[in-house]
């Protein structure tokens, strides 16, 4: 535990040079632009300034992205509140009590109380992320095959179990995932699968590129569908409301405690920033006496879902450091960058790479802090971005998306399957295939298959291998509880339901 | 919301989301479909020095045929699946196709005549007739963004981004 504190001030050290905070403050701003926009999200938004980072030591670039991360997250709640768009899906929660307090005139209230909860979430994350993250580290290097498998395998049962969209929807997207990841060469034995003879393919599909289509042009396409026409109040925060705020908000310490808890499960397994923001709402209007007022302008369910949401998305970087498994389709970009920086991620990162990990955790800190003033000093800047005309903005960021995929293998044809991807996510979206599991197949497909592939070879093909111990065994059994807990859960009410007349 | 009244028939009408179910669920049986078809013929079985290429891939593509399959029988047989819900009105329809078209035709263009060209015109093109802004002000804006474009990547990252088969730019050395 000492040696981790240790560790961690020499993460400061790392994180402390003046290059890297100003690619602090750079991300942060960007990040929050992002959030801002409409079709442009942390993912999306990592993944096309991805391939700017390539010539940078990999330290400075993860801390440059993940604060256009933790900026993104912060940036969704400015337009829940002044517009009633979320910018981002996890800050839809927030609409609810955010934007009828700025229709009050309370939007700073609501602004000042947003921001300083989602860093109160963070920052919960964070300190869990310190302390838990090298523990699972170490004790994830006695994994083998099986083991690595094993845990795949439950990262992706859990999205069937916990997901909200059909199950078989759920299933058939990441299949497709892994279908994708499977196009190109064979890693094992060299032999090139599902290209047809055409040679294009045999670079594979990037995920980068599925990002950037899925979630940018697909976005934009239903922003167009549901013709936005920006209106929202405007925004001052001056001194005086944010310490009258913050006066407030110990108030809601327990709400802030809870919120933090289902952030950071819902982060950790993947469920996601967005499930926890709207958990995180409704208990919060079960439990608090305030409850039958909720969604008329309280500032308690503003801050239920933006410290969850915040907590999550934080917390989702704990599993990608310490087993290389992304809890988030952002998390998943950062891995991507990770292996393209010639990091290997996994548990052996913390052992290799101590002023990487280190100092990105570090900067984890640093970064929410100079998010959270960022944001309170600069809102008008931000809101006054929302307030250019779509008719520019749209063209604008599907320009970027366009070079951002050509950026990451100089391909031509990437831009074709970004269009392409565009459309799937448009339709996808509509018909409740969800996305987040399509990205995070494509991103670990190779991985899951080779830890399949080299388990089945210790094993000689016997699937016992999977519950050869009580470790592989249990992680086994906790995702096939998972993969069939729609089944479970729709027998449990079916039974409630028949007892209840009685 | 906007004001783009019903030139297409009845409000509220359009494709609906069971005819769109049906085609999602289809296609992804055909991939399904491809990808169990490749695994046999790349080999899904065991071969002396281990599973062969396409031992996971079989796996895969045959989930995806079940799934896609329920999916189907779901949106046929269900209850929900003919409840005749709207996937999208003819006249969002054709605001998603009025951005979708343009942005294919600006992939063409970027085949053609390279990124910074292409992106040019797009901006201008989509301000002038979505944006009903004037010639100025579009073209002016079109042509910043693509100079910003160009001095961010060519010359301060030094990532070349793509010329076109006419690299109608070829002039300027890059």
């Amino acid at each position: 535990m000492l040696e981790d504190i240790n560790a961690l001030f020499h993460g400061f050290a790392v994180a402390l040079t003046p290059f890297n905070l100003l690619l602090m403050f750079i991300g942060v701003t960007l990040g929050v632009i992002i959030g801002v926009l409409p079709g442009l999200g942390g993912a999306n938004g990592i993944a096309i300034l991805l391939p700017l980072t390539f010539s940078m030591p990999p330290t400075s670039a993860i801390i440059m992205l993940s604060c256009i991360y933790w900026g993104a997250l912060f940036g969704g709640a400015i337009t829940s509140i002044l517009f009633n768009i979320p910018g981002e899906p996890w800050s839809v929660a927030t609409t609810f009590d955010g934007y009828p307090m700025a229709q009050q005139g309370r939007a700073g209230e609501a602004l000042t109380g947003a921001f300083t909860s989602s860093f109160i979430g963070a920052l919960f994350a964070v300190v869990m992320i310190t302390f838990l993250a090298p523990l699972v580290a170490r004790f994830a290097l006695q994994f083998g095959p099986p083991e690595f498998f094993a845990v795949y395998f439950l990262t992706f049962c859990s999205f069937i179990g916990m997901g909200k969209e059909p199950p078989f929807k759920i299933m058939a997207s990441m299949m497709l995932g892994f279908a994708l990841a499977a196009v190109g060469i064979d890693t094992v034995t060299g032999q090139l699968r599902l290209i047809f003879g055409w040679h294009e393919l045999m670079r594979g599909f990037d995920f980068l590129i599925a990002v950037i289509g899925l979630f940018g042009i697909g976005e934009i396409l239903l922003s167009m569908e549901e013709g936005l026409s920006f209106s929202g109040s405007s925004a001052k925060i001056d001194p005086k409301i944010v310490l009258e705020t913050w006066k407030k908000l110990p108030k809601y310490w327990l709400t802030s405690l809870r919120s933090c808890l289902i952030g950071c499960w819902l982060g950790i397994t993947p469920g996601g920033a967005t499930p926890a923001s709207f958990m995180s709402y409704g208990v919060a209007k079960r439990i608090s006496k305030d409850g039958a007022k909720f969604g008329s302008g309280q500032l308690e369910g503003v801050v239920a879902p933006e410290t969850a949401a915040h907590a999550a998305g934080t917390s989702a970087l704990l599993p990608m450091l310490s087993l290389g498994i992304p809890g988030s389709p952002t998390a998943a970009v950062l891995l991507g960058g990770l292996l393209i920086w010639g990091l290997q991620p996994g548990p052996l990162l913390f052992v290799e790479q101590k002023d990487f990990v280190w100092g990105l955790i570090a900067s984890m800190y640093l970064g929410n802090i100079a998010g959270l003033v960022i944001v309170l000093t600069c809102v008008p800047l931000f809101a006054a971005i929302l307030r250019v005309p779509f008719s520019i903005i749209a063209p604008i960021i599907i320009v970027i998306c366009a070079i951002g995929a050509y950026t990451v293998h100089n391909a031509m044809l990437d831009i074709w399957f970004m269009l392409l991807f565009g459309v799937a996510g448009y339709v996808f979206k509509k018909l409740a295939y969800p996305l987040a599991p399509l990205v995070l197949a494509l991103v670990l497909g190779d991985r899951a298959e080779d830890s399949f592939r080299q388990a089945m070879l210790i094993a000689q093909g016997d699937m016992r291998i999977f519950f050869s111990n009580w470790l592989v065994g249990s992680i086994m059994a906790l995702g096939l509880v998972m993969l069939f807990w729609p089944l479970v859960s729709k027998l449990l009410a079916s039974l409630r339901a028949s007892k209840a007349p009685a | 919301m906007e004001e783009h009244n019903e030139s297409t028939g009845v409000p509220g009408a359009g494709i609906s989301t069971s005819a769109v179910e049906i085609l999602v669920s289809l296609i992804f049986l055909l991939i399904g479909g491809i990808v169990v078809f490749d695994s046999f013929r790349l080999g899904a079985s065991w071969s002396s020095d281990g599973p062969q290429a396409g031992y996971f891939p079989f796996y895969i593509g045959f989930i995806i045929c079940v799934a896609s399959l329920v999916i189907l029988g779901q949106t046929l047989f269900g209850k929900s699946g003919r409840s005749g819900k709207v996937f999208v009105e003819w006249s969002a329809l054709k605001q998603v196709l009025s951005v979708l078209l343009p942005a294919a035709v600006y992939v063409v263009g970027i085949q053609l005549f390279g990124i910074y060209l292409a992106s040019a015109v797009y901006i201008a093109a989509f301000m002038i007739w979505l944006g009903n802004y004037s010639w100025f002000k579009s073209i002016a804006l079109g042509v910043a963004v693509s100079i910003t474009g160009f001095l961010t990547f060519e010359i301060w990252f030094q990532v070349p981004l793509y010329k076109g088969v006419f690299d109608p730019l070829g002039f300027l050395g890059y």
